[in-house]
This record gives C-alpha cells, structure tokens and sequence, in this order.
C-alpha cells in the first residue's frame, strides 16, 4: 500500500473532539421500526406529540404533525399519547 | 417552535425516558449552556465519535466527576468574565447519586454556582441495569435479582433531593417526564438562581423497567400519581408539593413493570404504608413552614 | 528578577502566580500542603487573581483543573503520592482528551504501609498515562520548568498535559536561595491560552471526549503515542528560549551530561543529582547524565550520551515490582539493547520512602560496579 506523503495529515480531530454539533442525524435509527405511527387527519396540531416525542422527529407543519420516518423509532408514545387519539399504528413495509 | 438542542440519531432505546428529559432541559436552558456530563446511557448513546447530537458545548470525562469538571467550567467562566453561561452537570443514577457523589457533595458544599441535573432511571442501566442507589425498594434489578430469598433491592431510594438541601442548596427539585411543563418550568426557576442548585428528573427506563416503549410517559404520570415519586420543590428551604393528586393504589403502577412481578402482597403493603406514611409526613413539613436551610 | 531565601512551597506558589491561572484546584496532602497553604495565603492577601476551588478530593482537584481548561483558561494543580494514586484515572482522561493541564508532584512514597517521605514511586506508576514528565534538580529547576511547563502543554504542536516533579520535603521543604523572574517577562514568555482544537464555548458547540468504537480508538491512542514522542522537540526548544530570555539552561531540556567524558556514567533524576554532582566533582572515572525529561524518554539523546561507556549506573528511586529492577533501569537496557559493544549495565535501586542517599553509599557503589554482573539489582540502603 502506498504510504501517504504529508505524514501530518490524520483523519481525526485531535484528541477525538467532535467539531460538528448535531452530527449524529447521519444515523437514520428510522430503520429499527418494525411498525410505525401515522398521522391521521383527526391531527389538531397540539404538539403534544412533539413534546413527547424522545427522538424530536416530529414537527408541526401547516397545523398538522409531520413525523420524520428517517429517525422516528417506532415507539408509540406519540399515539399513546394524542389527546384525540389522531395516531394509528402501521405495520412497517420492508 | 422553541429550538431543538439534541440532534435525533440518539443510539437510545426506542421510548427512552432519558433522552426525552435531555431534550426537555435543553429547551429549558437554550443555547447558553455548558454541559458536563458523567458516563452512563445518554453519554454512550448521544456522542459516538466520530458524530454528537449535541448542538451545545459539552464534555464527558469520567463516570463519577460531571460535578467537579462543572465546578471547574464554571470557574473558568468567571475568570473570562462570563456570568451567563450556565454551567450543568448532568448524569444519570449511577453518576450523581453513587459513584460521582462525593463530587457532588464536595460542589454542594462549595456552593459553586452550578446546576446539578440527575436523570434517574432507577438502576445503571447503561451497563445492564445492575442496581443503584436510587433503585426502589423490591425492584429487580440484575445485581438485586428476585429470587426465591429475595425480594430484589432490600433498601429503600436514596434521598438525593433532600441531602442537596441539607447541604444548603437554594433551589432543589424533584421533576418527570410525564409533566414536560412543570420540568421545563423548574430548569427555568433553577437557572435564575446562584449557587448550586439541585434538580432530579424522574426518566422511566422501557428496557430497564420491563414495559412497553409506548407506555414510558403513561409509566412517569403513574408513578407521580401513585406517589411513587413525588414532584415537589424546596425553594430558599421552604418546602412545596408542586403536585399533590388523589394517591392511587401503587399496585396500579408496580403491576405494569416487570422488575415488580415477583412482589407478593405482603411486600407492595410495605410498599404502600411506606407511601402512606411519607406523603403524610412531607404534607405535615409543608404546613408546618419549616425552613430546611436553617434546621439541617 | 529578584533573589530570594523562601521554602521550596512558597517558591512554587510564586511562580504559580506569575504564570496567572483562572484556576487553582488543590487538596492538601502531605508534603505538598505548604504549597496549597502559600497559595491560599497569596489569594487571601489579594496577591493572586486565580479563582480557588476549595475540592474536597484529588480527583476533584484534577476533575476541576480538566473542566477548566476545557472551558479555555489555564489552571494549576499540586499533590503528591495517594493523591497522585487518586487522579489516576482522570490523567489518562486528561491526555486523552489532549488538554494542556500542568500539575507539580511532589515526589513521595506509595503506600502501603503508608510512609510520607520522598521517592519517585508516585509518578513512576503514571508513566503511562500520557502525560510529560520533568524532574527537577532544585528550586530555581522547579520554578523555570514550571514557567516552561505551561508554554509546552499550551504549544499547537503538542497539547498535553505535563507534570512537573520536585522531591518531597527535599525540595518542598528546604529553604534554598532562588531567582524570579519579573511577571512582565513570564507574562512575554507565556502568551494566553487560545485553543482551537478542544472547547467549550456555546458560541462554536464541540463534544469533548465521545464515546469511540475499537478502530477510532485504537488510531487516536497511536495519535496520542506519537504526540508525545514529538513533543521532545518543543520542550528542548522551550528550554533553549527560556535560557535566552531567562538565562538558566537545562542541558537540552530533556537530558544534562555532566562531566560526561568518562568510562563509568551513573543516571539519576531529581535533587539525587545535586548529590551525584558532587560525587562525581571528586572523582575522575565517573560522570552524571541526568534525565530531566523522563517522559517522552529522550531515547536517541540517551543512546549517544550512554553507548561508549564502559559502565552505566541506573540510580532510581523506584522499583517496578514484578520486573525485579527499577523502571528506569529497563529502559535503558532496552534503548542499549542494539549497540554493539554495549556497557554494563546496572541497576541501584535507591532512597525508598526516603531512606538516605549518602554520597559514600554512592562512591562504594562505582567502585564494586567495577566487580558486578551486567544487569545485577542492587538495593542500596546503608
């Protein structure tokens, strides 16, 4: 294998300091899921699932929830706890 | 829409408590804030290199010093003439209420103008779930397993909240997940403050506990309504219940986790007169106006 | 500059003072205490700006001192022996995370049984923790490696924290005449602490010490391994600017050769140099090297300074149990191991929890080195 001329140059910051704040969206944990929340059109646009929500993958978007599939875990609270119960569980298409 | 200061992509279980109380507080303190945080499930799960879900500045060195690493920041910031920053150490049960409370005693003691934030999951659960000092009487835990002698962990939680305020602390609360509002409102009380200010967030745990990751807020609204863990607040000494329900039977809420199924009846009575007894007991400490500070 | 007559302590709680921390985080232990105790003084008479964290451990101290100077500002530290023993764990952190955190050890004996007088056993157990070590001769030694000590951590090229050691009550203790320098001068030599690369400021949010699966942490510990082995080059740069502006040398900042131009050369760290000064003043078959920098061993210095000797005495004052000989001791056997005709080597393990190091013990030893085995172990105590 050819070795690198500029011996200096690594591929780490020093002491291994993450520079990048919030560079961990790059994981997409939305692939745990085997079953997923959906936003149903009884939404009110409370927040209350956003306020739950432990991944923070959900927003209030045009008065309605939007969930973000890429991160969202699959773990319910938010339909557990819906005021108007606006959130019914799918099973995940694989 | 306030801010949000975690990033998702957590390697948190899937309804995890602790990460929502992390959340919760950062949305509390925004941007200006310093973050020292003790080994345990958010640091593991929130910081693997080389990517954060932090958006604020923050530091992990080890499990049992997030209180003494604070106290240092915080001098620091002084030093630079900063005295808006706030400086938090943050840890789990494991962290703040046994290994790392010497620091947190030392910090105490000092009175150094910190926030010390605990979020208790009941037992270490980063590392299996093995028990902790702030694990309930008769949970299971792998450490304190049910067995045939035995009934799990044999001593009743440590009482961090209450040493914080015998240390002189001017503001302590106690605060959960499953009332976002009134932990917000705390952190926000907290942050106005000088001194060492103590605050323990109650963060049901899906895996931990034995429950389904769905019910992790339902769980954290029982336990306060079954006074399991009592919301309170000790300001300047005077000690307030910041939520005071209809107690519901506790069996209500131990029934649901798996780390309580082996508990006979006998042991969930010890559960309840204990209940009893407190809520009873810190109803009369509230009437009575006492002032912490000056009596311990 | 101005001469003075103090104990060791109150010299080192001056030059503290000169280098102007935003921190001072110490716990009393014995004998360090007097350090802690001048410094406390200076804060009460309002001689020095550092803000004092009174800590109730060590490990707090050290934890403290981490925390600070991640937030961006320098800070200092003292302690000695358990103390040591007690931060263990937040040392290697503090490399680790590559934080120019500067500390004084005074040198004392590990327990147990528990014996408070002066060896090199406490450092010695940390000699891998990634920190830089310096050993100094004497007082004037401890105040300019202190001084230097802090612009080598703080240096871009390096980033690590460094520990200054001085032999307990030896140093800590004795009151001996010394030079400081003026505050206008360390403050020309030790420009602020501006780090870039480890912060915690909410203007630029980082994440200091993340969780790192095996093959990040395997290459960041070789990353660590090689800045240290690097940082040889600055602390002898250090050490050549401090004499120009200071005008106090240090051999090369990592070894000192003294009359080094014999056939017998005995090693020695710390105040037994000025001991071994002496013998070697009287004697014309034996010379001193001196290790002032024990870590990053100066491995190429101490190969020329060593190969053509007829015999190498290691004196140290620490054993390496389980080795059977002293640390020091087998790695000078290893960094001879492929000279050709290489010298005898031998071992004096010497003044464990503080026993005497007389200059006849030493003279007798040169003497029968002439007669003893290479690599033989000799414990010596009258």
């Amino acid at each position: 294998m050819k070795k690198s001329k500029d011996k200096s140059k690594s591929k780490h910051t020093i002491g291994g300091t993450v520079k990048e704040p919030g560079s961990a969206k790059v994981l997409k944990t939305g692939v745990w899921r085997n079953f997923k929340p959906v936003v149903t059109e009884k939404c009110i646009g409370c927040g209350t699932c956003v306020l739950f929500c432990p991944e923070g993958c959900i927003k209030i978007v045009d008065k309605k929830a939007k969930i973000d599939y890429d991160y969202c875990k699959g773990c319910m609270i938010c339909l557990v706890e819906c005021p108007v119960k606006a959130i019914i569980k799918e099973r995940e298409e694989k | 829409m306030v801010e949000e200061l975690m990033s998702p992509g957590t390697r948190t279980c899937a309804g995890c408590g602790a990460v929502l109380a992390a959340r919760l507080v950062l949305k509390a303190t925004g941007k200006d804030v310093i973050i020292c945080e003790s080994t345990g499930c958010m640091e593991v799960t929130s910081t693997q290199y080389p990517t954060t879900a932090w958006k604020v500045p923050w530091i992990h060195v080890l499990f049992e010093n997030p209180a003494s690493v604070a106290a240092g920041v915080k001098a620091a910031l002084e030093a630079q003439s900063n005295d808006h920053t706030q400086v938090i150490a943050y840890g789990g049960d494991g962290g703040i209420v046994d290994i790392g409370f010497g620091a947190v005693s030392g910090a105490l003691e000092r009175n150094d103008d910190i926030m010390i934030i605990t979020y208790d999951n009941e037992a270490y659960a980063n590392t299996g779930v093995q028990r902790s000092g702030a694990t309930p009487f008769g949970a299971s835990a792998t450490t304190t397993p049910a067995g045939l002698e035995s009934i799990g962990k044999k001593q009743w939680k440590k009482n961090i909240p209450m040493i914080a305020v015998a240390h002189g602390s001017k503001y302590v609360a106690t605060a959960s997940i499953g009332y976002p509002q009134d932990l917000m409102n705390k952190v926000k009380k907290a942050m106005k403050v000088k001194g060492t200010r103590y605050l323990h967030i109650h963060t049901p745990c899906p895996v931990g506990w034995g429950f389904d990751s769905s019910e992790t807020i339902q769980i954290a609204k029982l336990a306060v309504q079954t006074g399991m863990w009592m919301l309170y607040e000790i300001e300047d000494g005077k000690f307030k219940m910041t939520m005071k329900p209809e107690l519901k039977p506790v069996d209500e809420y131990l029934k649901m986790q798996k780390r309580f199924k082996h508990l006979k009846d006998d042991t969930i009575k010890i559960i309840q007169d204990h209940i009893d007894k407190t809520w009873k007991e810190l109803d009369n400490l509230e009437k009575s106006g006492v002032n912490l500070r000056t009596i311990l | 500059m101005v001469r003075k007559l103090m104990e060791g302590s109150e010299f080192v709680s001056e030059a503290v003072r000169l280098c102007r921390p935003d921190l001072v985080s110490a716990y009393p232990i014995t004998p360090q205490t007097h350090i802690v105790e001048s410094l406390a003084k200076l804060k009460a008479d309002g001689k020095i700006d550092a803000k004092f964290l009174e800590v109730e451990s060590e490990f707090s101290a050290m934890s403290s001192v981490v925390g600070a100077v991640a937030a961006c500002s320098r800070a200092f530290t003292a302690t000695s022996s358990q103390g040591l023993a007690l931060m263990h764990e937040v040392l290697f952190a503090a490399s680790g995370l590559r934080l120019p955190v500067v500390m004084i050890v005074a040198n004392r004996a590990l327990s147990a049984p528990i014996n408070i007088w002066n060896d090199h056993s406490d450092t010695m157990a940390e000699r891998d923790s990634g920190w830089i070590q310096l050993y100094a001769e004497n007082i004037q030694e401890v105040i300019d490696t202190l001084i230097q000590a802090y612009r080598i951590a703080e240096d871009n090229r390096v980033l690590l924290p460094v520990m200054v050691c001085m032999d307990g009550f030896i140093l800590t203790h004795t009151i001996e005449p010394a030079d400081l320098p003026d505050q206008k001068e360390v403050d020309e030599f030790l420009p602020k602490y501006k780090p870039t690369h480890a912060v915690l400021d909410p203007e630029r949010p980082m994440t200091l010490g993340p969780f790192a699966y095996p093959e990040p942490y395997f290459e960041l510990r070789k990353e660590l391994s090689k800045a240290v082995d690097d940082s040889k080059e600055v602390i002898s740069e250090v050490n050549d600017k401090f004499a120009k502006k200071f005008g106090r040398k240090y051999g090369n900042g990592l070894i000192e050769e003294y009359k080094n131009d014999r056939k017998i050369a005995i090693i020695g760290l710390g105040s037994v140099c000025g001991t071994l000064r002496e013998v070697v003043d009287k004697r014309k078959d034996t010379g001193l090297v001196k290790i002032k920098c024990y870590r990053p061993l100066p491995k190429e210095d101490l190969n020329k300074a060593l190969k053509r000797k007829k015999i190498v005495i290691v004196l140290e004052k620490a054993v390496a149990i389980g080795l059977g000989s002293g640390p020091v001791f087998a790695e000078i056997r290893d960094l001879l191991y492929s000279v050709k005709e290489r010298p005898k080597i031998i071992n004096a393990i010497a003044g464990l929890g503080g026993v005497d190091i007389r200059i006849k013990d030493v003279n007798a030893l040169i003497d029968e080195s002439k007669n003893m085995k290479d690599g033989e172990v000799r414990w010596l105590k009258s």
